[in-house]
């Protein structure tokens, strides 16, 4: 069982590499941490907060638009592309249980996107802690966006290999791709945005509200690491993150949920494949 | 159980539409079984049942003795499909590599396979810049690792010249050789002749033919045609004698069965003055395909 997930895994992760993938992401993920970086040195001296941590805030927000993108990027086209090109064929005509394979190529995906945001925000992360002055607190919270954005990515990648497993076709899985991105990542919000102004102080906003915001992986993934910064200036849907009726780790419990839910229906789905 | 691959009176519907109807074949360890038919006559859909990607509706199929799709299934068979892309930026050697570890096979039969395909030289480039005949090639030693038991190629010479289709055929046969079944599926009689052990004629879905080519040709039962050119004056005279078609004003087809055409070249041998030539077409690869595809499936739905 081992060694045939540890073939998958192999192939794939040669793949990500092959196809620049890994690099991309790398450069693409940098570049935005030190604009963010930059940009909080620059004001960073009238708050009381040390850049780093200001920084982690920024790029949260930031992250929950890139790493999605990049993660459903890299997964979506990676069952469907070879149900069209007929290679999964050859796979499932192997002694290879399906999971298997769904499962090794998650664990390949993940540790690419992995690789990319340990890389770039580790990198930024080392300049800006050594250019400035920096505390404990920043330390930690920039580690907690470290691994809690991996966890996006992996749940992202999860959801667009169960997009592919769903869909099998190239052209469909795209078009899902795009709109889980759209759906989870903006319009979500946004609708979020306008319930609560209709709503007003209520039920709603105590009791329904926070529940609804945690149970989207990309704003579990903001408000947690927003909620356990103190002095992050918090604007619109996270302005939540300092009036949590629950404890912050809620919202990695959500993450876990999605993560196991997403795995679980893409790999029931993958045993259902005709190649 | 001596049959490597048992299907008895298999049937499968899509849709409501029979794709293949009390199918009922069985192939032997080191025997080549050419299953042929046209587009669409369920060649493909009868591998994928085999490979127990598609259930049936009703029949059985035994893979070495255990159900399709099976994990013992599984390792019995190997399995190389009609259209297959690997990936471009992999090198031949990294997807043999692949297959070699799902299929749990020592990574040192790589080499050996690479080499029995030809492809030592190109082993390590990439896939994208293979030709069409050596990606066929990588098909096929991805198709022989770990020695199977069961062989399924589909169409697996489609597209290739005749070079690379000769030895494409001797690679198959060395692997029956080592014990291997094998059925492959092709598109015309011509070229599986000599290269398979029987043959196989599905059409719309069932079995119209199965037997060695002489059985075939026996069971066919077409006449051979003989075509005579007369001297000038004498054609009518001969079509008034023998009948037959006439093809122009001095030509004449005859068609006649197997065991009269001693007797019929004895009496045109009477009308020696007569004749200028005759010429013998006894009935082609081509013609006996054509009689099992198509005659099959009118008998059976009137």
């Amino acid at each position: 069982m081992s060694t045939r997930i540890g073939t998958v895994f192999g192939q794939e992760l040669r793949q990500a590499r092959r196809n620049l993938w890994v690099i991309l992401a790398t450069a693409v993920l940098g570049l935005f941490a030190l604009a963010l970086a930059l940009f909080g040195a620059g004001q960073g001296s009238g708050l009381k907060v040390d850049v780093l941590t200001l920084t982690a805030v920024s790029l949260a927000t930031l992250s929950v638009y890139l790493i999605p993108l990049i993660a459903l990027l890299m997964s979506y086209d990676s069952i469907s592309g070879e149900v069209e090109r007929g290679s999964l064929a050859l796979t499932f005509a192997t002694p290879v249980r399906r999971w298997e394979v769904f499962v090794g190529k998650f664990l390949a995906q993940t540790v690419a996107v992995c690789v990319a945001i340990l890389i770039a925000f580790g990198t930024v992360g080392c300049v800006i802690a050594l250019l400035s002055e920096t505390g404990q607190d920043g330390i930690f919270a920039w580690l907690r966006l470290m691994l809690t954005a991996g966890g996006l990515g992996a749940i992202f990648v999860g959801i667009g290999l169960m997009v592919s497993a769903l869909t099998c076709r190239t052209a469909r899985a795209a078009a899902a791709a795009v709109g889980v991105w759209l759906l989870l990542v903006v319009l979500y919000d946004v609708a979020l945005l306008g319930a609560i102004m209709a709503a007003g102080e209520g039920i709603f906003a105590t009791h329904v509200f926070p529940w609804l915001v945690i149970a989207n992986p990309a704003d579990a993934f903001r408000l947690y690491n927003l909620a356990m910064i103190d002095a992050a200036p918090v604007a619109g849907i996270d302005g939540l993150a300092q009036t949590l009726p629950f404890p912050p780790v809620a919202a990695l419990a959500a993450l876990g949920i999605w993560l196991v839910a997403t795995i679980a229906i893409g790999s029931a789905r993958t045993r259902r494949i005709v190649p | 159980m001596t049959e490597t691959l048992a299907i008895k009176a298999l049937c499968l519907s899509f849709g409501g539409q029979k794709v293949l109807d009390d199918v009922s074949l069985s192939v032997q360890p080191g025997e080549r079984l050419a299953l042929l038919g046209h587009n669409g006559a369920g060649k493909s859909t009868l591998f994928k049942t085999v490979l127990g990607f598609l259930r049936p509706c009703s029949g059985t199929v035994a893979v070495a003795g255990h159900a399709p799709g099976s994990d013992l299934a599984r390792e019995a068979v190997n399995y190389l499909p009609e259209v297959v892309s690997f990936q471009r930026n992999l090198s031949g050697r990294e997807v043999l590599s692949y297959f070699s570890g799902l299929r749990g096979t020592p990574k040192a039969e790589v080499s050996d396979l690479l080499a029995r395909v030809g492809l030592l030289e190109a082993a390590d480039r990439a896939v994208g810049a293979y030709s069409k005949g050596m990606r066929q090639r990588l098909g096929l030693a991805q198709a022989l690792i770990g020695t199977p038991r069961l062989l399924l190629l589909d169409e697996p010479t489609s597209g290739l010249d005749p070079v690379s289709r000769h030895e494409f055929y001797e690679v198959i046969a060395d692997a029956a050789a080592r014990g291997s079944a094998v059925l492959l599926s092709s598109h015309g009689l011509e070229e599986v002749q000599d290269k398979t052990d029987r043959i196989a004629i599905l059409a719309r879905g069932r079995l119209t033919a199965e037997g060695t080519l002489a059985e075939l040709a026996h069971k066919a039962g077409l006449p051979t045609t003989i075509r005579i050119s007369a001297r000038p004056g004498a054609a009518d005279a001969l079509h008034g004698e023998f009948g037959g078609r006439r093809i122009n004003g001095c030509r004449l087809a005859l068609d006649c069965a197997q065991g009269a055409k001693v007797d019929l070249l004895a009496r045109l041998g009477r009308h020696q003055d007569k004749l200028r030539d005759i010429d013998i077409a006894p009935p082609g690869l081509t013609d006996i395909y054509r009689h099992f595809s198509r005659t099959g499936p009118t008998e059976d739905q009137t």
